[in-house]
């Protein structure tokens, strides 16, 4: 028997595999196929304060072993999320839930927290200061350490539960702004969202996506979300959630062997609706086949 | 939704870039005409949606245009292939309110899911009227398979090659109808929206990442609510529809 167990902020995870937020939902869509109750936890859609249809349509491009989305934050905002999606996803999940939030401004951020923070569902605070696909909002706030770090503490000064900072691969330094989440009080920072990318069109010669760039995301990004998680973990104490193209569960553990605690599973939950439970079933025979006994033995393991 | 192995038993061309595919699996999960599947391609990361024309218990047959790099990709595949699909994705037609003189109008690779709706339709006993619109007459297909269902089939070609010349709008101007459901480009749709004196129902198309809801790639507003075209549609109705 391998352990498989590990633990997050305080809380005991049966597996480190996370779906990523923006990818699952609020669970129903995957429910229908499978007891979501195998899964590590999950990170619920982005949610903001107010209720968003995101950005035009075409949102979705396809790319070699990846995918380019513009969504822009489709939510139906926090209170619909506290008085509808929860109540609905209680039917079906029985674990704490990682809740993601977004925001344009430091006190979107704070106000939804605030309105989630009494939920006893939710277990973590994934706050996302890097969506690449909305102005004016998003990742601005994580693409430089002070920003980083002011959103940080105003969400810890509210919020009664862990609160993981989810970075953008987008910026020259990324370690820089992880250390400036950690000074600013934050229990883990989660990474990399999307990279920043673009298709065009050869018979149109326009660009594929409507708001032109989108979150690129997939197998392709792997080895640079491996790098960053890596670099991340020398640099910080707090434990780091690494996600970025995982699709299997050898890469469940390159990526706990690189520094990451729990792993985020993106992209592949589209191509494939039952990826995260695939990658749960498969997680011990792998372990088994490289010696591995204990999966917090090998976080960092690489260092 | 259900994800099944179906494998190909044949792939040929019926009209200009128009393939028909048919092929064995469970396809327990399709409930509704209109619903359509997600295929994974050799070589591509997204799955492609495309509507299911005909299904029967154990067997699924397509009809897709070669469009981009997916279909051409399909184009190319032989009996015996396995490939993995997500069947039975979207909401399908609603037949309830369609009365007994029900129109069907389908453009271009639009056509191939009013093909088992037809089918439905003749089966509840319906007097169905079928308007087909091509651009010429390379492009035409299915005309005999609907009339061999009993129903009145109108073709349209835009360059007068074949049938009557002209779009489907000027096949509609002389037929009664209780009702109307239709696939197609959304010229069409405007074009149609601009003549239809009835209540119907649109199929949609988008750019989907996941298809089963998921992901929200393919959102669209409507006048209650947001949808997703994948989950929710693609199958809208008149009148929740902004244009």
């Amino acid at each position: 028997m391998v352990n498989t167990k590990v633990n997050l902020c305080g809380i005991t995870l049966d597996n480190p595999v996370i779906p990523a937020s923006g990818t699952f939902g609020f669970g129903y869509e995957f429910a229908e196929i499978y007891d979501i109750n195998c899964l590590g936890t999950f990170s619920f859609k982005g949610t903001t304060k107010d209720a968003r249809f995101g950005n035009p349509t075409p949102r979705i491009a396809e790319c070699s072993m990846g995918m380019i989305n513009s969504v822009g934050l489709q939510n139906p905002g926090v209170e619909a999320v506290v008085s509808e999606e929860l109540p609905k996803l209680k039917q079906v999940f029985t674990k704490p839930v990682m809740a993601n939030i977004s925001g344009f401004s430091v006190d979107d951020y704070v106000y939804t927290c605030q309105k989630l923070n009494g939920q006893e569902q939710i277990g973590w605070f994934e706050v996302n200061v890097s969506c690449p696909n909305v102005h004016g909002g998003g990742m601005s706030f994580g693409t430089s350490p002070e920003a980083a770090a002011e959103v940080t503490k105003a969400v810890k000064a509210v919020a009664d539960k862990p609160v993981i900072i989810k970075l953008s691969p987008n910026v020259t330094d990324i370690v820089s702004i992880a250390k400036a989440c950690e000074e600013a009080g934050a229990d883990g920072i989660s990474l990399i969202n999307t990279l920043l990318g673009m298709r065009i069109d050869l018979k149109t010669k326009k660009c594929v996506i409507a708001n032109k760039m989108g979150g690129f995301s997939g197998p392709a990004i792997f080895p640079v979300a491996v790098r960053m998680v890596y670099q991340v973990y020398d640099a910080v104490k707090i434990p780091v959630i690494g996600m970025g193209g995982v699709s299997t569960a050898e890469d469940v553990i390159e990526m706990m062997l690189a520094g990451a605690t729990a792993v985020q599973v993106g992209a592949a939950n589209l191509i494939n609706p039952y990826a995260s439970k695939d990658i749960i079933e498969n997680l011990p025979s792998v372990m088994e086949k490289y010696g591995i006994k204990n999966l917090n033995d090998i976080i960092g393991g690489a260092h | 939704m259900k994800q099944e192995i179906f494998t190909i038993e044949s792939n040929k061309k019926i009209a200009k870039d128009i393939f028909l595919m048919t092929l064995c699996g469970d396809t327990s999960a399709i409930t509704a005409s209109g619903q359509f599947v997600n295929i994974q391609i050799d070589g591509l990361y997204l799955r492609r949606p495309i509507s299911v024309c005909d299904y029967s218990d154990g067997k699924l047959i397509l009809i897709y245009k070669v469009v981009g790099k997916g279909t051409e990709i399909m184009s190319t595949y032989s009996a015996g292939k396995e490939l993995d699909i997500l069947v039975g994705l979207g909401n399908g037609y609603n037949l309830d309110k369609c009365g007994d003189t029900p129109l069907l109008i389908g453009g271009g690779v639009g056509v191939p899911p009013m093909y088992n709706l037809c089918k439905k339709l003749r089966d509840e006993g319906k007097k169905v009227t079928v308007i087909l619109g091509f651009n010429s007459k390379a492009d035409v297909f299915f005309e005999e398979e609907f009339k061999s269902l009993g129903a009145n089939v109108l073709i349209t070609t835009a360059d007068g090659s074949y049938g009557i010349k002209g779009f489907v709008t000027d096949a509609m101007k002389d037929v009664e109808y209780s009702y109307f459901f239709t696939c197609g480009p959304e010229p069409m749709f405007k074009a149609i929206e601009a003549v239809a004196k009835t209540s119907g129902q649109y199929s949609f198309e988008e750019k989907m990442g996941c298809g089963f809801g998921a992901c929200m790639g393919c959102s669209c507003k409507t006048k209650y609510r947001n949808k997703r075209i994948c989950k929710d549609g693609p199958v809208l109705e008149r009148e929740e529809i902004v244009w």
